[in-house]
């Protein structure tokens, strides 16, 4: 073989960076960034537990959607005896007020991007 | 008896081409029926339709308070290129709207008036019936509906619409609107997909009349249920005469005018 004494530490030092992201957050312990959804204050519940809004908010909303859209089945829904249309702007972004600080956070760290807001308006956000 | 293969081919075919052959003569002496069927779909306990009374809208020629409050309810933007201008309710020259009713010596007000024009929620729309997603199609109650999230921009529908009642977003519409104008209980649209007038389905579903009716202060614009005989629609309908725009083309258009 040729040029052994450049080529194998060159190959290791290949792998070494390629699997940099690897090792770092191995020995680094705690990965630099977190989704961190900020909750509303005010309010208790929600349409559904927080276990399954985590999981099948989309699914949810598809419903929505699908109901409200197609079948013209705009009846209200209720959480805790006060009744909301099955809107997303209307009603979900009446409690969860800043997009920033709620949607984005999971959406933006694990880089979906749903078209949701091309046509749906968010709550302008609160300057700091 | 012995049938030899020739003899058997020779036979299927025939018997194959007569049965082919009687569909395609039962179908030439039926006729298109969707072309001919010039009557509404009966027996359905809610079709809406509306009136507009252009006697009563000549009155302050200049007003556009019917277009304001659609264009203000649903966010449609102003864009001044009539190649990438989005229309919901707007303004034609009688010869324009009722192309095939228009003649020289016509009454003199009609060839001033600018008639009120919108989508005519047709019972025979053609629009729903080239849509290759079915992003548009007609309700139950007669509204021709669009789902946004369905459209694929092909704007075969504006194709099939004889109206022009149908715009396709050329551009991002909020560009278009001001941040302060932006009604956020409807949603805006966005690039790529084709809209029109929805008769205002999402008040009309909570029982409430469309706005542009609600807005008209000479009260020119008449909504209804056509399946109601004792509605307001049917008493005008049945007690004045009234045209539709094109009618001849079999779309069954249901906005009807008082001229």
């Amino acid at each position: 073989m040729y040029n052994k004494s450049t080529v194998i530490p060159g190959l290791f030092l290949f792998l070494a960076i390629v699997s940099f992201p690897l090792w770092n957050n191995a020995l680094g312990g705690k990965p630099r960034h977190s989704p961190d959804p900020k909750l509303p204050t005010d309010m208790k519940q929600c349409v559904e537990s927080k276990e399954y809004m985590r999981d099948y908010h989309m699914q949810l909303v598809d419903r929505w959607r699908d109901e409200v859209v197609r079948e013209a089945k705009r009846e209200t829904i209720s959480i805790a005896g006060v009744h909301y249309h099955k809107s997303l702007s209307g009603t979900c972004m009446k409690c969860h007020s800043s997009k920033k600080d709620f949607c984005d956070q999971c959406h933006d760290y694990l880089g979906v991007a749903p078209y949701c807001w091309d046509c749906h308006t968010f709550p302008k956000e609160k300057t700091k | 008896m012995i049938v030899n293969r020739r003899e058997l081919l020779k036979k299927a075919g025939l018997a194959g081409l007569s049965v082919i052959g009687g569909s395609a003569l039962y179908q030439l002496i039926s006729g298109d029926r969707v072309l001919a069927e010039l009557k509404n779909s009966p027996s359905k306990s809610t079709r809406w339709a509306m009136i507009i009374d252009m006697k009563k809208c000549a009155r302050d020629p200049g007003c556009a308070d019917c277009m304001d409050a659609c264009h203000r309810a649903h966010n449609v933007p102003t864009i001044a290129d009539p190649k990438r201008e989005i229309k919901w309710i707007w303004k034609e020259n009688f010869s324009h709207a009722f192309p095939e009713l228009e003649n020289e010596y016509i009454r003199e007000d009609l060839k001033q008036q600018k008639f009120i024009v919108l989508c005519n929620h047709c019972d025979n729309p053609p629009c729903v019936r080239v849509c290759p997603t079915q992003a548009t199609w007609k309700r139950e109650d007669g509204i021709v509906m669009m789902d946004m999230h369905r459209c694929i921009g092909c704007r075969y529908c504006m194709a099939a619409c004889p109206y022009g009642s149908r715009s396709f977003n050329w551009m991002d519409p909020r560009k278009a609107l001001a941040e302060d104008q932006i009604n956020p209980d409807f949603p805006t649209r966005t690039k790529g997909v084709v809209e029109k007038c929805d008769l205002c389905a999402e008040r009309v579903d909570e029982g409430k009349i469309p706005v542009c009716v609600e807005a008209c202060k000479e009260k020119a614009l008449i909504f209804g249920n056509l399946s109601d005989p004792s509605s307001e629609v049917r008493k005008v309908l049945s007690g004045r005469f009234t045209i539709r725009r094109k009618p001849e083309l079999g779309t069954r258009p249901e906005v009807y005018y008082l001229v």
